[in-house]
């Protein structure tokens, strides 16, 4: 045998071994399910499938978890990991769902609501497959995901997004973001059944108000905020000023720009009767300029260049050495969401939505996210939860 | 399957067909060899179906 193809046999055997043990830790990331007590408050679990028929059996399909008032009241929808790479929805969301009691009107939460893209990675950009939170029994592992769904669950991507119904060009990259895909259609692309299902929810439910939760880097001008369009900005208003006098964190209104189309707050309020709100917390981990993106990073938010840039006042956010840690990020989620129902319920006493045990901003500081997770060894089996 | 998604994995197959010719003929330069292995990943996975 020649010295050529001794160097072909070793190159190819190599070759062999890399897409092994890469794509072995690939697979077990995509079917790494994370477990999830339902609380004392969870009265029905049903999928999304079940308003978009088209869903059944595809990785987009996802859990929604209805929370159940004895008393009648409005409709309230919580939407989390419509981006998977901003963990603090997510968390905020399972704190509620294994927590919350809700007393008047229900509370529908759907925490994983880009399925797809919570199994999928950003490799490019050295993402970490997985995160810990210390809870009082262990440590809870959680998937990270990424922004966009899978292109296994989603292929070919277009040359440009046309948005529907506007016709509005988008990055061909948005057909996956489940943010840029609203108000949906169910006989679209697959993230478009997605939000079209999330769209019936609303429509067949009479959910009166939606809240999507997200993060946003700390160099983006709209973060630290509620995204809300006119008909929903006093509400937001009022929750920004009564969080800021009443528990001491800034989070102020951004207008949902109209001319921008497939986002949440804009389509969801311009095609139902549904009040629309985004939530954006500063999350460190998404900005450029920062070290390597670590499991540190993604949870204590602290970054040695983003130090520097916000002495050079290029943040939008103050920044300090105690980071942005992800208890702060939850805290504030729970918090904003709780008093843009509180504000809503005032508003419209008959429509009002009612819940107790949800942990606020200060809880969850002095507690860490953690805490509020139950250990699904000690569950009852129908109460655990496997398929998120 | 749609068709598009039919004529992707024919394109997919004759480049792979390519690569691996080359990589085949290929008798001196070791960096093409390796690159025509990294080219080899996602074409793979894409034909394997591989999620």
């Amino acid at each position: 045998m020649t010295r050529i193809w001794i160097v072909k046999g070793v190159l190819v055997t190599f070759f062999f071994a890399m897409i092994i043990v890469g794509g072995t830790q690939l697979y077990r990331h995509r079917h790494f399910d994370v477990p999830v007590v339902a609380g004392p408050g969870v009265t029905k679990i049903s999928l999304l499938s079940e308003y978009c028929p088209g869903l059944k059996g595809t990785t987009a399909d996802t859990a929604v978890f209805f929370l159940e008032g004895k008393e009648q009241g409005g409709r309230v929808l919580l939407m989390a990991n419509t981006h998977a790479n901003e963990p603090e929805g997510f968390l905020a969301a399972l704190i509620i769902i294994e927590n919350a009691v809700v007393e008047k009107g229900t509370l529908i939460v759907i925490p994983e609501f880009n399925h797809s893209a919570s199994r999928n990675t950003r490799p490019g950009d050295g993402y970490p497959l997985y995160y810990e939170i210390k809870t009082n029994w262990g440590k809870k592992k959680f998937r990270m995901g990424n922004r966009d769904a899978s292109p296994l669950d989603q292929w070919p991507d277009p040359d440009v997004y046309i948005h529907f119904p506007d016709r509005q060009l988008l990055s061909y990259i948005d057909a996956r973001n489940t943010n840029r895909t609203w108000p949906g259609r169910p006989n679209g692309p697959r993230m478009e059944k997605v939000s079209f299902a999330a769209m019936e929810i609303m429509r067949r439910e009479k959910v009166d108000v939606a809240i999507d939760i997200h993060g946003a880097e700390t160099m983006f001008p709209v973060t630290n905020c509620i995204v809300a369009p006119e008909k929903s900005q006093k509400i937001a208003t009022m929750a920004a000023l009564t969080v800021k006098a009443r528990e001491g964190f800034d989070n102020h209104v951004e207008p949902s720009p109209s001319g921008f189309r497939g986002l949440s707050h804009r389509e969801i309020g311009d095609y139902s009767e549904t009040l629309p709100f985004l939530l954006e917390a500063p999350i460190p981990f998404l900005d450029q300029p920062t070290g390597p993106k670590t499991v540190n990073l993604l949870l204590d938010g602290k970054d040695p260049f983003l130090l520097s840039l916000s002495r050079k006042k290029k943040l939008f956010v103050p920044y300090d050495e105690s980071g942005w840690p992800i208890e702060k990020r939850v805290g504030q989620h729970c918090s904003v969401a709780l008093e843009i129902m509180r504000q809503f319920s005032k508003k419209t006493p008959e429509k009002a939505v009612v819940a107790q045990g949800i942990p606020r901003y200060a809880d969850i500081v002095r507690n860490g996210a953690g805490y509020y997770f139950h250990d699904p060894k000690g569950a009852q089996k129908d109460k655990l939860y496997l398929a998120l | 399957m749609p068709l598009i998604m039919i004529i992707y994995y024919v394109l997919t197959i004759c480049i792979i067909g390519l690569v691996v010719w080359n990589f085949v003929r290929e008798k001196k330069n070791i960096q093409d060899l390796i690159l025509y292995l990294l080219v080899l990943i996602p074409l793979l996975l894409r034909v394997m179906r591989a999620k």
